[in-house]
């Protein structure tokens, strides 16, 4: 549906229709943004033994989000003196933009995809990049120790998990021989790539972790060494752009693993193609998104040389080594 | 050209990771310490000198207020002093209330010293785990003495409030269920791969470093000196007490998260033995005059507090205030080989490396 009207000449009722399917898609994710927080802090809250938010919006705190938000909207918005100033406005916006457009090409289900890109791999991971930028110049611009460390931080970490992450989704490329998202998961259809692709998976997720600047990856903004990393500065609604992007890459990385990994809008088994697909995108989406939230309540922060070595010296290789041996079993057997 | 320069960062007071008022001029060349300077003093009361102006009973709450995590070992070594000066014998339900609730102070400790250390390595959960059990021996001690933390409990010659009905019952109930719970944080914790990075070969010093600066309790220990006052220098009732002294070799962070963790174990087995030989009834004081004048002279006496060997040097002239009282601040020595541990070290160890020596800013300033 939305393809048709991509290739369809311009012209007003398009660009309607369009702007109405992007306010729909900005809707959900900022409803999704708004729920995962109260999902990560419900889920934490009882791995914690707490309750997690309870007060406001009835018993499960559903407004909790909401009324934190019109907090950060009516907080004074501070810029230091020292700080550079136009860099220091623009930082958010630039780490926030990309988190949005990468949403494009993902497969929601078989119809609802904004941009049915042949390389929407690629365009993935390329546009995901650009947010380290906005990262570095954030803790620059600041002009704060533990921000520029925490930039700097951010800036070695993204960068050196970019390389693992796209070598162990090599595999998955090789496999279903296509950089389109779509055909990936049609590509899929008899064995999903979780179970095509063990190792590639494995080193995939825990890159991802690192993308996402969680822990046990969260160093860029690792609380109790660098006080709040690249976004120390930053207060009110110019914090909340950098947590957006967080969230919204959270809701970005989660639906990628599904439409990668674990077969997308597609049943596990034939006879349950009766439910709908964005049903069971949504029971894969939200198991990854829990893997997220677990871990990051029980594992303690890595070390950032150890960090480095870990990218460098061991998932590399192990994505190198996948990618060979996906090749070789490739070319004999299939 | 590059030219690159060395950065001065300020860590603290206000930091997260600094467990109160502590400061930390650090040297940084990129992530590394080149030079570190500890600043203190942002929580001095000057607990000594006010106590020359006050009678004995009276300075008993002003050691609630140094290592405010365990008071009991303070309030302990102050009546300890006196009552050494004085010749006071200690009626026994007494001195064993005061080693139970010694105990739990030392389980209490370390349990807050476990679960902020892992918070400031990163993990969050932990610190709710171990202030759960915390939070049933403060219930307990608070059933005791009627205050949370600053218990201001024993008194010279005894101690002020004779434990409830079925207190002892609770203590014996908490033996097997903290047992339990320490079998839940090694699961949790011990055998985390990304942990054993953070602290394995941390903050290494060796056996003659540490009694080169001085060091005392699990961070001497943790080099393989087997000093422990509870066993050396027995004192209250001690030497009744089958219990062992934790040790390890290696002398880093790894090893005191260990030997913490073992003593509590062993502090389990002193609250057992405590609660089973516990007499049935008898006198929680001594008979001391209503106005404490220790006799003309000086006491030095040392115990072991779950930071190290906490002191009291008393000199008196007679009167009811003494002369002069001087505290051996257990963290105030520990911390002395920070800067030396620091250098060489990145931001992250930095954490770690202090974290580990586990110190109580009020006892550090004093």
């Amino acid at each position: 549906m939305i393809q048709d009207m991509l290739q369809s000449s311009p012209g007003l009722g398009n660009f309607v229709i369009f702007f109405i399917l992007g306010l729909v898609l900005l809707l959900i994710v900022l409803g999704f943004v708004t729920f995962s927080i109260l999902a990560e802090r419900k889920v934490m809250g009882y791995i914690q033994l707490r309750h997690g938010p309870n007060q406001v919006g009835g018993r499960w705190g559903l407004l909790q989000t909401v009324a934190d938000v019109l907090k950060l909207l009516l907080k004074e918005d501070i810029i230091p003196k020292l700080a550079d100033r136009p860099l220091f406005i623009l930082a958010p916006i630039i780490a926030f933009a990309p988190s949005f457009m990468v949403l494009a090409t993902i497969p929601f289900t078989e119809n609802f995809q904004f941009a049915d890109l042949n390389v929407g791999l690629l365009y993935y991971v390329a546009i995901s990049g650009m947010t380290v930028f906005g990262v570095l110049l954030g803790g620059w611009a600041s002009n704060n120790k533990y921000s520029l460390l925490g930039g700097a931080r951010a800036t070695a970490q993204m960068i050196s998990y970019e390389i693992p992450l796209v070598m162990s989704v090599l595999g998955v490329i090789l496999l279903s021989g296509s950089l389109n998202l779509n055909e990936i998961v049609e590509a899929q259809k008899n064995g999903w790539f979780i179970l095509l692709q063990p190792i590639g998976f494995i080193v995939f997720f825990i890159a991802s972790v690192a993308e996402l600047s969680r822990t046990p990856f969260d160093l860029p903004e690792s609380e109790s060494e660098l006080v709040a990393g690249y976004h120390t500065e930053y207060t009110g609604f110019r914090w909340a752009f950098f947590m957006l992007a967080e969230y919204v890459y959270l809701f970005a990385m989660s639906a990628l693993i599904t439409v990668l990994f674990l077969g997308g809008w597609m049943a596990p088994f034939g006879f349950l193609d009766f439910i709908p697909g964005s049903v069971w995108f949504s029971i894969k989406f939200f198991f990854v998104l829990f893997v997220y939230l677990w871990l990051r309540s029980t594992f303690p922060r890595m070390r950032a040389d150890k960090l480095m070595e870990f990218a460098w010296k061991v998932l590399l290789p192990i994505a190198l080594g996948n990618i060979f041996l996906t090749a070789l079993i490739k070319s004999l057997f299939f | 050209m590059i030219r690159t320069e060395e950065m001065i960062l300020n860590v603290g007071p206000q930091h997260p990771s600094t467990h109160g008022v502590f400061r930390l001029v650090v040297k940084l060349d990129g992530e590394i310490i080149t030079e570190a300077t500890p600043v203190i003093g942002y929580l001095h009361r000057g607990t000594e000198k006010i106590a020359e102006n006050l009678q004995y009973t009276q300075i008993i709450p002003y050691t609630d207020r140094m290592d405010y995590l365990s008071a009991m070992t303070n309030n302990y070594v102050i009546c300890h002093a006196v009552e050494t000066m004085m010749g006071i014998q200690v009626p026994e339900r007494a001195e064993y209330l005061r080693v139970i609730a010694m105990e739990l102070g030392r389980i209490a400790s370390h349990l807050v010293w476990w679960g902020t250390y892992l918070l400031d390595l990163g993990a969050t959960s932990p610190f709710i785990y171990a202030f759960r059990e915390r939070e049933m021996i403060i219930n307990m001690l608070n059933e005791l003495s009627g205050a949370r933390l600053t218990f201001n409990y024993m008194r010279v010659g005894g101690v002020k409030w004779d434990a409830p009905d079925g207190w002892i019952e609770k203590v014996k109930d908490f033996v097997p269920y903290m047992r339990e719970q320490l079998k839940g944080y090694h699961n949790l914790v011990t055998g985390n791969e990304i942990f054993l990075n953070r602290v394995k070969g941390i903050g290494k010093y060796t056996k003659e470093e540490a009694i080169q600066y001085s060091l005392s309790g699990v961070n001497l220990r943790c080099t393989g000196v087997k000093w422990d006052l509870r066993k050396d220098e027995p004192y209250s009732i001690y030497d009744r007490f089958e219990f062992n002294v934790p040790t390890r070799e290696t002398g880093d962070a790894w090893a005191r998260y260990q030997c913490r963790l073992e003593e509590i174990e062993e502090s389990l087995k002193i609250l057992e033995q405590a609660c089973e030989q516990f007499p049935a009834e008898g006198d929680i004081m001594a008979k001391v005059p209503k106005i404490i004048k220790p006799p003309k002279g000086e006491a030095f006496v040392r115990i072991e507090s779950p930071r190290g060997e906490i002191g009291c040097y008393i000199y008196s002239d007679g009167k009811k205030e003494p002369y002069r009282l001087k505290f051996r601040r257990p963290s105030f020595y520990n911390l002395q080989i920070l800067p030396k541990l620091l250098v060489g070290e990145n931001i992250a160890n930095m954490i770690a490396i202090l974290g580990a020596i586990d110190i109580v800013l009020g006892e550090v300033d004093g």
